[in-house]
This record gives C-alpha cells, sequence and structure tokens, in this order.
C-alpha cells in the first residue's frame, strides 16, 4: 500500500467528525455573543448598587466565573472516575480540558475579586472563605497541570491525574468549612460591609451572566478537546508515516 | 492471612529497615528542630506571641518534615524495584497502601514524639495535653493516608521528591486549618468538647480520604 493510502485510511472515520467542526464553531459564536450581551445587562440593564456603585457590576462576571471553575473541576473529577472505570482515552481528553479551561475561569474570579476588594473593602486581598477557597481550588489544579507535565506515558499520566483530580474534588467541600469556620471564629470586619440588597434585575443579570460563562465553558472545552483529539491523530499520523517510510525503503517493499 | 495483618507485616517490614537506618526519622526530626528554629528567627517567637504561634509553628514542622519521610518511604520501594515485588505479593493494592500510610503515620508519630517536649521547652507552651495528642493523631492520620497516595504518584515523574510538596500541601489545607485552630483553642485552655467541631471535620477528612485512597491505590501501583 502507497505512504499517501495508508494515511488516507487512518483519518477518514475521525477527521470527519474532527476536521470541520461547524457545531463547535457555532457553539462558540454563540457563547461569545451570549457573554456579550450578558456583560451588556450587567453594565447598562442591572440597577446601580447603593453602597457600592458602579463597582459592584463586577460581581456578575465574578460570580459566574467562579460558578464555572467548581463546575470544571467537578467535571474534570468525574471525567477522571468515568477514566479509572472505563480505560477509554477520551475522558482523560475530557478531564483536562475541563482543567484548563475551568483554571482560567478561576484565574478570572480570583482578580476580579481582587479588583472589587479594592475599593469596597480597601485592600486587594481579605483572607475571605469563598476568595480564599478560589484561590486553594486554583493552586490545586495547577498542581494538577505540574503532576500531568510532569509524566511521561500517556496512560500512566491519566491513570494518575484522575487519581489526583478526585483525591482534590472530595477536599473541596472539607476545605470549604474549614475556611468558613476558620473565618467566622475570627470574623473579620472588613468583610461586614459586603452585603447588598439583591432587587429582580440584578438576579436577572445574574442568571444571565451564569449561563452565558456556562456556555462559553462549554464551547471553550469543546474547541480544547477537538485540539486535543487533532494532535493525537497528527501524532499516530506521524507515526505511520514513518512506518510507510521505512517499509518502502526496506528491502520488503 | 488477613488484610489487616497483611499491612500490619508491611508497616512492620518498614519499622525494621527504619529501626537499622534511622535515615527517615533523624532526617525529619533535624528538618523538624530547624524548621521551629527558622519560625523563631523569622517571626521573633518569645512570650505571648510564642504563644499564639506554637500551634501554627508546630503543625507547619509536622507537615513539612512529613514530606520527607513520605517521598522517603516510598522512594525506598522504587529503588530496589522493592514495588514490583510487593505488587506480585497476593494481596489487594488497597492493602499495600494501608501498610505504606500504617509506617508513614508510625514514623511522623515518633518525630512528633520529640517534637512536642521540646517545644514545650523552646517556647513554654502547654502542649502535653491529652486533647493536644488527640487533635495530633487524628491530623497526622489524614495526612499520611493522603500523603502516602500522593507519594506514589510523585516517585514516578520526572521531577520526583520536588512535586510532592506542591501535590500535598494543597490537599492538606482541612487538616492544617482544623489542626491549628483545635491545638490553639486546647492551648488556650478550652475543654476537649469545646473543639469538638474541629475534631469531626478532622475525622470527616480522615474517613473521606481512607475511603479515596482504599478505592485508588490500585490504580497508582498499576504497572505502565
Amino acid at each position: 500500500m502507497a505512504k499517501g493510502d495508508l494515511a488516507r485510511a487512518g483519518t477518514r472515520p475521525s477527521s470527519v467528525a474532527w476536521g470541520r467542526d461547524p457545531l463547535g464553531v457555532a457553539l462558540l459564536l454563540l457563547a461569545i455573543l451570549a457573554v456579550v450581551a450578558a456583560s451588556a445587562m450587567a453594565l447598562l440593564y442591572a440597577p446601580r448598587e447603593a453602597t457600592m456603585g458602579d463597582v459592584q457590576r463586577i460581581f456578575y462576571g465574578h460570580v459566574a466565573s467562579a460558578w464555572v471553575g467548581f463546575l470544571a473541576f467537578g467535571v474534570a473529577c468525574a471525567a477522571g472516575i468515568a477514566y479509572l472505570v472505563r480505560g477509554a482515552r477520551r475522558w482523560d481528553a475530557l478531564a483536562l480540558s475541563s482543567v484548563e479551561v475551568g483554571l482560567a475561569f478561576m484565574a478570572m474570579a480570583v482578580i476580579t475579586g481582587s479588583l472589587w476588594a479594592r475599593p469596597v473593602w480597601g485592600v486587594f486581598w481579605t483572607w475571605e472563605p469563598r476568595l480564599t477557597i478560589t484561590a486553594v481550588q486554583l493552586l490545586v489544579y495547577v498542581a494538577y497541570l505540574m503532576l500531568r507535565a510532569s509524566l511521561d506515558g500517556p496512560e500512566q499520566r491519566a491513570r494518575y491525574a484522575a487519581v489526583y483530580s478526585v483525591a482534590a474534588f472530595v477536599t473541596v467541600p472539607l476545605s470549604w468549612f474549614a475556611i468558613r469556620w476558620w473565618r467566622t471564629i475570627h470574623p473579620d470586619l472588613l468583610t461586614g460591609g459586603g452585603g447588598m440588597a439583591v432587587t429582580p434585575a440584578m438576579l436577572q443579570t445574574l442568571a444571565a451572566s451564569l449561563a452565558a460563562y456556562t456556555l462559553l465553558y462549554v464551547a471553550l472545552v469543546r474547541q480544547r478537546l477537538r485540539l486535543e483529539h487533532l494532535q493525537h491523530e497528527l501524532e499516530r499520523l506521524r507515526g505511520e508515516a514513518e512506518d510507510a517510510d521505512a517499509f518502502a525503503s526496506s528491502p520488503y517493499a | 492471612m488477613s488484610a489487616l495483618r497483611k499491612a500490619w507485616a508491611l508497616a512492620a517490614k518498614d519499622l525494621l529497615v527504619e529501626l537499622h537506618t534511622w535515615e527517615m526519622v533523624s532526617a525529619m526530626l533535624v528538618f523538624a528542630v530547624l524548621a521551629l528554629f527558622v519560625f523563631s528567627f523569622a517571626l521573633d517567637l518569645h512570650g505571648a506571641v510564642a504563644r499564639a504561634a506554637a500551634p501554627g509553628v508546630l503543625w507547619s514542622a509536622v507537615v513539612l518534615s512529613g514530606t520527607l519521610g513520605l517521598s522517603r518511604s516510598m522512594a525506598r520501594e522504587q529503588q530496589a524495584r522493592c514495588i514490583d515485588g510487593l505488587r506480585l505479593a497476593p494481596m489487594d493494592p488497597a492493602v499495600i497502601w494501608g501498610g505504606k500510610a500504617l509506617g508513614a503515620l508510625l514514623v511522623m508519630v515518633v518525630v512528633e514524639a520529640v517534637l512536642l517536649p521540646l517545644m514545650v521547652m523552646l517556647f513554654d507552651v502547654p502542649l502535653l495535653r491529652p486533647g493536644v495528642l488527640w487533635v495530633l493523631v487524628l491530623g497526622t492520620l489524614g495526612y499520611a493516608a493522603v500523603g502516602t497516595l500522593v507519594a506514589a504518584m510523585a516517585v514516578n515523574t520526572r521531577a520526583r521528591e520536588v512535586l510532592l510538596p506542591v501535590l500535598l500541601l494543597p490537599l492538606a489545607v482541612p487538616v492544617l486549618i482544623a489542626a491549628v485552630r483545635a491545638t490553639g483553642a486546647l492551648v488556650e485552655g478550652a475543654a476537649p468538647a469545646e473543639v469538638a467541631g474541629w475534631t469531626r471535620l478532622l475525622v470527616a477528612y480522615d474517613l473521606v480520604m481512607v475511603a479515596v485512597c482504599l478505592l485508588t491505590f490500585g490504580y497508582v501501583v498499576e504497572e505502565g
């Protein structure tokens, strides 16, 4: 068989599904539109908060990013369990994609949290429970990526990453209780002024932000999965091409 | 042999090796004492300041020296491919985890047994109380449990020992907070019942982590 035939025969089944991805592109465009719309709602539609003023508008994006962060890590844990049970590589790809996208959202949540804290509480950082657990989770999943980067065998990497994501995710509620009780025992006066009156328009804006950011998460994970798959495909084709070359130049050809 | 007897045999093997070499206990102990001095110089610990900081210093020393013991304990199995022998032995991987975790726990307890009276002398804090010992055992148990799981993974990575603290410390956040708070309250004279919330959190962490480790350790020692 000629080199080209081999390569084409190998690509056909999967590249139909992943080569061009009109659904993924549509999803991404829709998600971007939704985020723009949700941001417009946060800036124009939601009422001006009485005590904090316009700064409070960061709240919608902030809460939505934190939500997506935790959702992404939950998905990674579920995908990790699925990988351990089923052993199919696509579960590992999903876990990795979800963690990478989740980290971006989590980082955004921590950064917007600090930006919000500065004018309202007067400092960039307080050891407020929600902010603290978000930062702890950020560290956990940076460690997750470092673990992956330090392992060579794809199968072992997938297994270890799955085990670590399970161990990491079960600590979330425990860390949460620990951090909350820790802060309740030493109440932080700065956070006392953080409460706000919520109007229906605010709730609608928050719901829109949550939906838009979740959609963006789904669209990005899909793109990241596609990238992972194409990379895998490329590696496989390279291997096949090398084999074909070796065969063509061998005395058996 | 029952699973518990097998796990104990494995832990006894670790302790026997340790009794001959003392390499884990000595390194951990010297490191822990150095940590006490580093904290003392860095935070200028004396009088009331020392009393307030002591629980945090104690747990930092325990947690940091613990990573030394955990990585050494697993590296030992890796060095002469002992882990292959353990895998071949007729026992569940969960038993290997149980034996290694028990061994690591006992070594950490030995280090703590020296560290505690030393801290009482150095910082004049009443740490030798039944409540504090109970918290110490509960916290060390959970830490050794998850530490053994993570160390078994870290030892197979390219970065090896470097990666263990990075992987382990963020997972140990609940232990660290609960144990430091409970120890602090007990040192201030609180009754054990007053810190029941924290000890319950430690027990919950121990149970959850032991369950996770029993279920997942097999995937970590699998060949490949």
